[in-house]
């Protein structure tokens, strides 16, 4: 069986996960934003698989399910309040959305 | 016994007043009437067994794992002062009948609140449980007047509440500092009052735990320089607001003085002294400058507050039996003088919806009552002979004079000042070219309130004996717990 | 106990009148104002003849203890002396007579009630002021008297200048009134009582002559009595006080209240002999503000404002005599003082009443003829005023004076000669006013006419001003003693008579005065006033016309520099402090509230960033 080396799918995770940040930092429309999140945090989850079958222990994946609820739950509220900032303010920009600003 | 129904008679009935408010919206003040009515006889049978200075006393476990009690007792001084209480609060209820007509099953249970809680500080001798009371009595007062004050009352409210709530805070620190001191001088965690007095501590620790106690208290007070909410608060405050916050709410502050302040921490009392009463001295004369430069009918008669209370200030400190007496009868004139005048200034702005001198003055004419009135307690706030003020006045200067003459002499440069705005208030106010104004004057329920209050003044100025012996044991004892610990030597 | 009801009958009838709130007809309100005061004016002559009667020389009356705290127990007590029982009587009788005369006077004046109200206060103040038995009693009736003025004064409160006038001599009395409340505490806590005979025995036992205490007290009690007395330098209040009707001025501002400060110092004039300096400074006081007031009263020309200097002028001979220690003299010219002048006042009211409140003599005239009841009237005041020699009262009690001040010899002549001076402008300055008042041509209507409420009193003041010296005349001329023996158990043995040759000058100075009086405002009437009129000798007038500046002094120096404090710090400047730290907390809420702009990607770089660096230094420390 032809195993992948730790190091490179940490790599891929960290990629993904530089991926997502820059995701979140760059663009506005708050759904982009949304997907660069989950890109975040299946990021997240591949290096918890990975270490998971590094060292032979079922904790990662527990954890990787736990991601996986935890993404499913944030999607959910965060198409919400996507959908109710949609209705407000007419527009999926997330600049725009500064209503709480000092 | 009968000292936890003094407080929960006003406590319960104010509940009551709220409950009952929203149906029947003149309801809260027969009841609030009734249970501060129905209190009267209480302390009466409160007084029944003396011991010593105390009247009464009463002693419940509360959270005993901390050293904390349920502790009440009742003397001569605290009798005085919550007798004073009860009059006022009812006064305030009935001068409320006609100028408080929103939510006034809330107003009432405010009102109350405040009223149960100055109670219980006034017979707490539990220094948490004196926090706890402090707290209860400020709060709604807060309420009172954000609620039902006037044009700038949220600005007013806040001041008062962050005043109140930083001296409480500053307290708090100073009660806590207090109890572990003790403890570690005697391994006892307690907030006894009695536990507490003589404690030996080191002379800074005293000095600075005295401070906190007195910086409370001077807020509170509002001595000079901790005095700027009050003229907003009084100000903005509806007219019973103001009535219970000159006429009871700071005499509190004389009161934690009187007990706790100077008893407590004798030596730095003492040393302290001086300062004390220089800025009592301040008071009287800056206070006096402010109210003549006022515009405002109750912002005038709030500075003149200040004034006033800093007699009581110079009084404390000069700590002789002439004084401490001329502080309690200046304390009980004070809140009669001056919450009569504040009725007479909301009675003014329920009829004129103002209280800038530029649109009062000559009303002589129209409301010859409201006026010749408002001249009768305004001379009685410059302390004529005859009325309560002056007596006052005179034994806390002549205490101080046996102490410190120069302040004495100050002092009394403070009747002249006196003199000056209070007459600048008649004139401003009620004479001047007529004004001819649509309004009724007072009716039967002020005059009543009226006259009560100054057969009390005339009272307490011709035969004030009665009260002199009745603060005299408690004054004592308070004095020489102060003196017992000196004799124990220097800490 | 009969003698508690002197001060208590005009107690009464205030609160009566006061409860009435005005629903009587002014008929009743008069039979009660004056009735009460009659009634307790018959009721004081009749002590006066059982106490005169009797052997003992005083009765006290303590009524209840005011308050006692450790060994201060003032009693609110009464005590009648000779001394009292002449003020008591001084008080109640000629304030019958101008009550009765305000019965009419005030008629038709919708404050009618209010006046006598006022008026009864003042009377029950001004009786526990003269019947007190302790200094604390005492000072409730000199406050209760200064209270009383206050509100008199400022009666007619539609104009605003009334209520300052009335303010004014409130505040200035209380200046010297702290200087009382001083003596007090330094008394009490010297002496440890403030029972007035007491006190009397008492300091001398315990305080050398001459010595701090006895000094400093003695200068308290003399500032009281200042500032009560209307006496340089607490003397500007009295000529504004004259915006009260008439009958106060002639009652409060002329014949009681005034001379308070004088009584003050007669009944503790033990103190004042422990104190020599501050007696001294009583007679000089007194000679300085008799010549002030005296030019000032030359120079005016409101014919009440002629009388305000008059009074504080004849008050300066009452502080002159005290200070050369003639108690009875000064207490004698008290007396009749209060006689010719309450005449004086109530024949100007009599006059300005019927010229439609006209109070400019140059606007009068030619009355003697129109108005011969206030003429003659006025003209007895005026000749017991200047004392012109032996038909008049003011002859005999200003004589007494005058030889108790040449007696002693040294620096007490100069006193002398302020007095004698002063005498001679006396006589100038109200025979002036009665030439121009009463003769040549006439400028104002009369109307209206006199009742008998108006007339009874003036002719009887009339008589009290000419044979009311009687009591006590110099040996030359019959030497009573009627006046001096009554005193004596107070005051000690009278100071010796005059000799004759310093009685015909004095009386020759008076004659003088008036004889130039017609010279100058009668003969050459019209050259005098443009002799007087030129620029240098009207800026002098002005300046007597202004009362020597002395309002323009105190403004400059008191009053503007409070006003601009005042005004300085209408607004706290200690509250300033406080708005400071809202302030700071408002700016710093800004510039942090900055920070947050709402905007979710800008949260998220500050996250990613702080998490870096977060992890960076875990990392690399």
């Amino acid at each position: 069986m032809m195993t992948v080396p730790v190091q490179h799918a940490l790599f891929l995770a960290i990629i993904l996960f530089a991926l997502g940040v820059t995701g979140v930092l760059v663009r506005r429309n708050l759904l982009f934003i949304l997907m660069s999140i989950e890109i975040m945090l299946n990021a997240a989850g591949l290096a918890f698989i990975t270490a998971a079958a590094r060292w032979g222990q079922a904790d990662g994946q527990v954890m990787f399910l736990f991601v996986l609820t935890l993404a499913a739950a944030e999607v959910s509220v965060g198409l919400a309040v996507i959908i109710r900032i949609r209705h407000r303010l007419t527009t999926l920009d997330a600049d725009a959305a500064n209503l709480m600003h000092g | 016994m009968m000292l936890l129904w003094l407080i929960l008679i006003p406590g319960l009935g104010g509940t009551l007043a709220w409950a009952c408010g929203g149906r029947y919206p003149d309801a809260p003040r027969w009841v609030s009437l009734g249970a501060l009515i129905l209190d009267l006889p209480v302390l009466a049978l409160a007084c029944g067994a003396p011991s010593g200075a105390w009247l009464d006393r009463l002693n419940l476990p509360w959270i005993p794992q901390l050293g904390i009690n349920f502790e009440l007792g009742l003397d001569g001084l605290s009798l005085l002062l919550v007798l004073l209480t009860l009059l006022l609060g009812i006064v305030a209820v009935v001068i409320s009948w006609s100028e408080i007509t929103e939510r006034t099953g809330f107003f009432h249970f405010n009102l109350m609140m405040s009223l149960t809680g100055t109670i219980a500080v006034f017979l707490a001798l539990d220094l948490f449980l004196f926090f706890f009371a402090w707290e209860v009595m400020l709060v709604p007062m807060y309420f009172l007047i954000a609620l039902w004050g006037h044009e700038r009352r949220t600005y007013a409210a806040i001041k008062f509440f962050l005043f109140t709530q930083g001296s409480g805070l500053l307290m708090l620190v100073a009660i806590l500092a207090l109890a572990f001191v003790h403890q570690s001088e005697t391994g006892v965690f307690t907030f006894d009052y009695f536990a507490l007095l003589g404690t030996k501590m080191a002379w800074s620790t005293e000095f600075w735990i005295m401070l906190g106690f007195f910086i409370a208290f001077a807020v509170k007070l509002a001595a000079v320089p901790f005095h700027s909410w009050l003229p907003d608060a009084h100000t903005e405050a509806p007219t019973a607001g103001s009535v219970i916050l000159a006429g009871v709410l700071l005499k509190t502050g004389a009161y934690g003085l009187l007990r706790f302040a100077v008893p407590l921490f004798p030596h730095a009392a003492m040393a302290f002294a001086p300062t004390a009463m220089l800025l009592g001295v301040i008071a009287i004369i800056y206070g006096a400058l402010l109210a003549f430069g006022q515009s405002d009918f109750k912002r005038l008669v709030a500075y003149s507050s200040v004034s006033h209370l800093g007699f009581v200030l110079l009084g404390i400190y000069a700590w002789n039996t002439l004084a401490l007496q001329g502080v309690v009868v200046q304390m009980l004139a004070h809140g009669i003088s001056t919450g009569a005048l504040f009725i007479l200034a909301g009675a003014l702005q329920e009829r004129l919806h103002t209280r800038d001198f530029a649109q009062l003055g000559g009303l002589w004419n129209s409301l010859p009552r409201l006026s010749s009135w408002g001249m009768f307690f305004a001379i009685a706030s410059l302390g004529l002979p005859g009325l309560g003020n002056f007596i006052g006045e005179f034994l806390v200067l002549l205490g101080t004079y046996q102490v410190k003459p120069v302040f004495a002499v100050i002092g009394a440069f403070g009747t002249v000042t006196a003199a000056a705005y209070a007459l600048l208030l008649v004139q401003r106010a009620f004479h001047g070219k007529p004004r001819d104004v649509a309004a009724p004057d007072l009716r039967a329920r002020h005059i009543a309130v009226m006259g009560a209050l100054a057969v009390a003044i005339i009272w307490l100025g011709v035969a004030p004996q009665k009260v002199v012996d009745t603060a005299a044991p408690s004054l004592a004892a308070l004095r020489a717990s102060a003196v017992t610990t000196l004799a124990d030597g220097a800490p | 106990m009969i003698l508690l009801l002197v001060p208590a009958l005009p107690l009464l009838a205030s609160a009566i009148l006061v409860l009435s709130e005005g629903r009587m007809s002014q008929r009743n309100i008069a039979l009660v104002g004056v009735g009460a005061v009659v009634l307790s004016a018959v009721i004081a002559t009749l002590i006066a003849i059982t106490f005169l009667n009797q052997q003992e020389q005083s009765v006290a009356l303590t009524l209840w203890q005011w308050v006692h705290i450790g060994n201060f127990a003032p009693t609110v007590s009464l005590y009648l002396d000779p001394l009292s029982l002449v003020m008591m009587l001084i008080v109640t009788i000629i304030g019958s007579l101008i009550l009765l005369y305000a019965a009419e006077f005030m008629e038709g004046d919708e404050g009618y009630n209010r006046f006598f109200a006022y008026m009864d206060l003042f009377v029950a103040a001004m009786l526990v002021l003269v019947l007190a038995g302790d200094l604390l009693a005492l000072f409730v009736g000199w406050e209760g008297v200064g209270l009383c003025s206050y509100l008199l004064i400022g009666f007619w409160y539609q104009d605003a200048a009334n209520g300052l006038a009335a303010r004014k001599a409130f505040i200035v009395t209380r200046i010297g009134d702290v200087g009382f409340m001083l003596a007090l505490f330094l008394l009490f806590t010297q002496l440890h009582t403030l029972q007035i005979q007491t006190l009397l025995v008492q300091a001398p036992n315990s305080w050398a002559v001459g010595s701090l205490a006895a000094t400093l007290t003695a200068a308290l009690l003399l500032t009281g009595a200042i500032g009560k007395s209307a006496q340089v330098p607490l003397q500007t209040w009295l000529p504004d006080a004259m915006a009260g009707p008439t009958p106060v001025s002639a009652l409060i501002h002329a014949a009681t209240m005034v001379t308070a400060g004088v009584y003050l110092i007669a009944r503790t004039h033990t103190l004042f002999l422990l104190a020599p300096a501050v007696l001294a400074a009583v007679g000089v006081i007194g000679t300085i503000t008799l010549l002030v007031s005296a030019f000032a009263a030359l120079n005016q020309s409101d014919i009440k404002r002629i009388l305000a200097y008059s009074t504080v002028s004849q008050i300066g001979y009452m502080f002159l005599a005290l200070g050369v220690g003639a108690w009875s003299a000064a207490i004698f010219h008290l007396m009749v003082h209060a006689f010719f002048k309450a005449l004086l006042f109530l024949a100007a009211g009599a006059i300005t009443m019927r010229l439609h409140h006209e109070q400019n003599i140059f606007r009068m005239g030619g009355l003697a003829t129109r108005l011969p009841l206030a003429f003659w009237s006025f003209l007895i005041g005026s000749a017991s005023l200047a004392a012109l020699p032996l038909i008049t009262a003011g002859f005999y009690s200003k004589d007494a004076i005058l030889a108790a001040a040449w007696a002693p010899g040294g620096a007490a002549r100069l006193l002398w000669l302020g007095g004698i001076v002063t005498a001679f402008v006396t006589a100038l300055y109200i025979f002036r006013a009665v030439f121009v008042v009463f003769f040549g041509t006439a400028k104002t209507e009369v109307s209206g006419r006199y009742g008998w409420r108006v007339a009874l009193p003036l002719t009887a003041l009339s008589v009290l001003a000419l044979v009311g010296g009687l009591v006590e005349t110099p040996p030359v001329l019959g030497g009573a003693k009627i006046f001096s023996r009554l005193l004596a158990p107070v005051f000690g043995a009278a100071p010796p008579p005059a000799p004759v040759t310093l009685i015909l000058f004095t009386s020759a100075i008076s004659l003088l005065g008036l004889g130039l009086a017609y010279a100058l405002y009668w003969r050459i009437g019209p050259r005098f006033a443009a002799w007087a009129a030129r620029p240098a000798i009207a800026a002098c007038r002005n300046f007597f016309y202004g009362g020597w500046a002395f309002d323009e002094l105190y403004h400059a120096l008191v009053v503007a520099p409070f006003l601009a404090l005042v005004r300085v710090n209408r607004h706290d400047v200690i509250d300033r402090f406080y708005t400071g730290i809202a302030w700071t907390c408002r700016w710093l809420h800004r510039r942090l509230g900055a920070l947050q702009t709402g905007q979710v990607r800008w949260y998220a770089s500050w996250l990613a960033a702080g998490s870096v660096v977060t992890i960076a230094v875990a990392v690399l420390r």
